[in-house]
C-alpha cells in the first residue's frame, strides 16, 4: 500500500512498514556511501563520535552529481547497498532506523534489521534525475575532502521509495522474484 | 596521403561527447525502454519502467545526469593507419577531453587514483582507453561511460571446451542471476565468447555499445542471442529487481577465434542506462 511517512523515523513507525509498500518519504535524511562509511567505521573503532547522531536517522546511499546553478543538488540516485553490509550492522546497533539504497543486503544486515526494528528501502536505480527533484536542500556537514562521497544532509519531500525488508526481515526481493520466475 | 590531426580536436569532441552522452539516452537504448513498458506484466514494473521514462525526460529537459553514477569514462578509438597526429600526446588529449566534459558538464568525478589508497583524481580522469590502429585516414571515437553497480556484477569464466554452448549459456544465466536487482534491471548484457582471457572482456564490453537489439552475423550466436533473453526474462528478476517480466532489453554476443584448450567467456553487465555514443572525424 501507498503511504506517507516523515523521517527520522521512530522503531513504532518503522515496525508499521511492510516488505512492498510503496513509501513517499519526507523529512531529513543523511547520505554516506563507501568511503564515508569506512570513516565512520575508523572512527568507532578507536572509540569516537560520529559526525551526526544516527539514532532514528535515515542514511541514504547515495554520491550526487555536482549542482548546476539554481539546484539544490545534481543527479541524485541510489547506489549498491551491499557495498556497505560491512559496516550496517554496527550502525543499525547504535539506533540508525532506515536505509535507502538499491540490492541485496548480507544475512548479517538483515539479522540487525530485525534485531533493531529497522527497515530498508530501495529506491529505482538509475532514476537519479527524477529523484533529484524531491530533494530541496543539501548541506555538506562531514568529510567534504571525499567530494561525492562526503556526508550531506538533505531535506526531502515525498522521495519515493519501496520497503524491500522490512523490521520482520520480509524480503521484497525474494517474494517478488517468485511471483514471475518460470524457472522452477 | 597522410590526413594530419591536431588532437585538440580529439579534446574537443570527447567532450562534448561526454556530457551528451551522459543526458541524452541513445535512440536504440530509447525504443528498448519503451518496448519494455509494452512487455512488462508486473503493475510495479510498469510504475518503476514509467518513472525511469519520466527521469529521461527530466535529464534532458534540464540537463540533470540520467543516472548520478556518471561512470569512468571507457573510450574506444579506430584510428586510421594514414593519420598523423599534431599537437601533442594522443592520450594525454584524450584524457583532457574527459577532464573538461566532466567539469564543464557537472558530471560526478567517481575516479580514484589508486585501487588501495583510493583517494579521488577529483577529474574524472584517466579514461580507460582502447586503441585500434585500421586501414583507411578516419578516426573513429566512441565513449561509452560505465556506472559500476552493474560493473561490479560482471564476471569472467574460463570454461572448458567440452562445456560448449551449454556452459555458456550456464555462465551468463548465473551471473545475471547473482547480478539480480544490484545492476538496475532492465539491463543490457554484452558477451564475449573465445580469444583469451583479456580478450573475452573486452569483447563482452564492446558488445554493450552495439545498437541494442540488433543481432550478431553469425547465426548461431544470434540464435543464442535470442535463447538467453528469452531464459533472462524468465528468471522474474524484473525492473528494479522488484520482480517482473522485463529482466533484460537484448543479449549482444561477440566472438573470437580461441585456443584448441579453451573456451573463456567474458560477460559484461549494463544498466538500463547503458550509455554509447559514436563519432566518426
Amino acid at each position: 500500500m501507498d503511504r506517507y511517512i516523515k523521517v527520522p523515523i521512530a522503531k513504532e513507525d518503522a515496525k508499521i512498514l511492510k516488505a512492498g509498500d510503496y513509501v513517499y518519504i519526507t523529512g531529513i535524511i543523511y547520505t554516506a556511501r563507501d568511503a564515508a562509511h569506512k570513516r565512520m567505521y575508523e572512527i568507532l573503532q578507536k572509540g569516537g563520535e560520529l559526525p551526526m547522531n544516527i539514532k532514528e536517522q535515515v542514511i541514504y546511499y547515495m554520491g550526487p552529481s555536482p549542482a548546476r546553478k539554481g539546484h539544490p543538488i545534481g543527479s541524485a540516485g541510489p547506489t549498491t547497498a551491499s557495498r556497505m553490509d560491512k559496516y550496517t550492522p554496527q550502525l543499525l546497533d547504535l539506533g540508525l532506523g532506515a536505509m535507502i539504497g538499491k540490492g541485496k543486503r548480507s544475512p548479517s544486515v538483515v539479522d540487525a534489521i530485525i534485531r533493531n526494528g529497522a527497515v530498508y528501502f530501495a529506491a529505482v536505480g538509475g532514476a537519479g534525475a527524477l529523484l533529484s527533484k524531491c530533494i530541496k536542500k543539501s548541506e555538506v556537514i562531514a568529510y567534504e575532502d571525499l567530494g561525492t562521497e562526503a556526508i550531506r544532509r538533505l531535506e526531502v519531500e515525498n522521495f519515493p521509495a519501496i520497503v524491500v525488508i522490512d523490521s520482520k526481515g520480509q524480503n521484497l526481493y525474494e517474494t517478488a522474484i517468485q511471483e514471475y520466475c518460470l524457472e522452477k | 596521403m597522410i590526413r594530419t590531426v591536431n588532437v585538440n580536436e580529439i579534446t574537443e569532441n570527447i567532450k562534448e561527447m561526454c556530457i551528451e552522452v551522459n543526458h541524452f539516452l541513445s535512440s536504440d537504448m530509447t525504443a528498448a525502454m519503451k518496448g519494455a513498458e509494452k512487455k512488462e506484466k508486473s503493475v510495479l514494473g510498469r510504475q518503476i519502467l514509467g518513472q525511469l521514462q519520466e527521469n529521461l525526460h527530466i535529464a534532458a529537459e534540464d540537463m540533470i545526469p540520467i543516472c548520478q553514477d556518471t561512470g569512468m569514462a571507457v573510450i574506444f578509438l579506430e584510428i586510421g593507419q594514414d593519420v598523423h597526429f599534431t599537437g601533442g600526446s594522443l592520450e594525454d588529449a584524450v584524457n583532457e577531453g574527459v577532464r573538461r566534459g566532466y567539469e564543464e558538464g557537472f558530471l560526478r568525478k567517481s575516479v580514484v587514483g589508486d585501487p588501495i589508497l583510493r583517494k579521488n583524481t577529483g577529474d574524472n580522469t584517466p579514461a580507460v582507453l582502447h586503441i585500434r590502429i585500421v586501414t583507411g585516414d578516419k578516426i573513429k571515437i566512441k565513449v561509452a561511460p560505465k556506472g559500476f553497480g552493474s560493473e561490479n556484477m560482471s564476471r569472467i569464466f574460463m570454461l572448458k571446451p567440452a562445456e560448449g554452448i551449454e556452459g555458456v549459456k550456464q555462465a551468463v544465466l548465473t551471473a545475471v542471476k547473482d547480478a539480480g536487482p544490484n545492476a538496475c534491471p532492465p539491463i543490457v548484457v554484452g558477451v564475449g565468447i573465445g580469444g583469451t582471457f583479456e580478450k573475452c572482456a573486452l569483447m563482452a564490453k564492446e558488445a554493450l555499445t552495439r545498437e541494442t537489439g540488433k543481432h550478431s552475423e553469425i547465426s548461431w550466436a544470434a540464435e543464442l542471442e535470442e535463447e538467453l533473453l528469452e531464459k533472462i526474462n524468465q528468471l522474474g528478476i524484473g525492473p528494479g529487481g522488484l520482480g517482473g517480466t522485463v529482466t533484460a532489453l537484448a543479449v549482444h554476443v561477440n566472438t573470437y577465434p580461441t585456443h584448441i584448450a579453451g573456451l573463456p567467456v567474458g560477460i559484461n553487465i549494463c544498466c538500463h542506462v547503458n550509455r554509447h555514443i559514436t563519432r566518426v572525424l
